[in-house]
């Protein structure tokens, strides 16, 4: 406890207002009846003194202010991100990846023939001998209707990537006669 | 540290159409965001134009400020975002905490302190002068504790980080700063105890 590092540590914690009304009473008592410590917050204190009270701010150049109210005034406030960002589309998206990993999982699973070792009633030892080299995942890929079910996706896809290029362009003309509008 | 409207005041001024009284803000904050700056670059030009940077992008991006945290914490995070983009672009290395490296490269560039250790310093020189021997990240936690007047739960907002690990990156930065000026500026610690 009373290795130098220690000491600092608690010390700063002291100073800084952290830890509790025990540990702050303790330390207390620690820097009133032992010498090393006493030295060690005098020491600490000082500099805790000259970086909260008696370092001073850099300040800029004079036009500071003023080139930052010339450059904005070329700029306007972007839209909150919230009112952007339309979670209608995230859903989607999310609901897309969903399906396809539901789809895919489905159709592996079908494919498989549970009962085809059941030698034993242990169920755990046959899921073991299940031989996944039997799996036929070229009839997955190949099939009708998957490739109907990514075709749909894909053209549903396209349908909502049309529907949200529309609206922003239809949002950035809005925003463009507003502005013309203030300013004229 | 705030006279006059409070920043959020201000601020719904400003969303409201309001612009000219963003100056207000840029006022309030323009010493403490160039200070941060200036823990990354010493150049004071490139510093201005990466404050100005910062506030111009605060500016534009002010309808997502939503006040959960304080107005200064929220800007100090564009701080920290421009700065290290902007040191990317200029391709300065970016040390990270814990290097040793940091502190040879410190010492190198910083060498003629040691040869002006004759000249007896003013404790305030002392302090700025071993705060650009630190690495930036030592540097930058130091100054929004103690100059930008954040707190732990702040800091560790505005660096991506969990208080507790911004409370140790603070001790382990305090610790640094009290080698450097030890290592570099006996005499003038000696007086400062003593």
């Amino acid at each position: 406890m009373n290795k130098p590092e220690n000491i600092e540590e608690r010390l700063w914690e002291y100073l800084d207002g952290a830890g509790s009304a025990e540990e702050r009473l303790f330390i207390e008592q620690l820097i009133a009846s032992n010498a090393v410590w006493r030295a060690k917050y005098q020491e600490l204190l000082e500099l805790q003194d000259l970086l909260s009270h008696r370092l001073e701010l850099d300040e800029p150049s004079m036009r500071f202010t003023q080139n930052i109210m010339e450059s904005i005034s070329k700029h306007h406030i972007a839209p909150a991100a919230k009112t952007y960002i339309n979670k209608r589309i995230i859903w989607g998206i999310f609901g897309f990846f969903i399906c396809t990993i539901i789809a895919f999982l489905v159709a592996a699973f079908a494919q498989i023939h549970w009962t085809g070792a059941s030698n034993t009633d242990n169920s755990l030892v046959n899921l073991n001998k299940i031989n996944l080299d039997k799996v036929d995942t070229s009839s997955l890929f190949n099939s009708t209707y998957t490739t109907i079910f990514m075709m749909v996706n894909v053209v549903l896809g396209l349908v909502a990537l049309d529907m949200y290029l529309r609206r922003q362009k239809a949002e950035g003309r809005g925003q463009r006669e507003k502005a013309e509008g203030s300013g004229q | 540290m705030q006279t006059g409207p409070v920043d959020n005041e201000i601020i719904n001024k400003v969303l409201q159409g309001e612009q000219a009284l963003y100056a207000q803000l840029v006022k309030r904050y323009q010493n403490y965001v160039f200070t941060i700056v200036l823990r990354y670059t010493t150049n004071r030009e490139d510093a201005e134009e990466i404050a100005q940077d910062v506030f111009v992008k605060a500016y534009r991006s002010l309808a997502d400020f939503r006040g959960e945290s304080k107005f200064s914490t929220w800007l100090y995070t564009i701080v920290t975002t421009t700065c290290i983009t902007f040191l990317r672009k200029k391709k300065v290395p970016v040390h990270s905490l814990d290097t040793e490296q940091v502190f040879e490269l410190a010492d190198n560039q910083n060498s003629a302190f040691r040869a002006n250790q004759v000249e007896q310093k003013s404790k305030i020189q002392v302090i700025n002068e071993a705060l650009r021997l630190l690495s930036i990240d030592d540097a930058r936690i130091i100054t929004l504790f103690y100059q930008a007047e954040q707190s732990l739960e702040e800091i560790g907002r505005i660096l991506g980080v969990d208080p507790n690990t911004a409370k140790v990156k603070l001790h382990r930065a305090r610790v640094r700063l009290k080698e450097k000026m030890e290592k570099h500026f006996t005499e003038e610690v000696k007086d400062m105890v003593g």
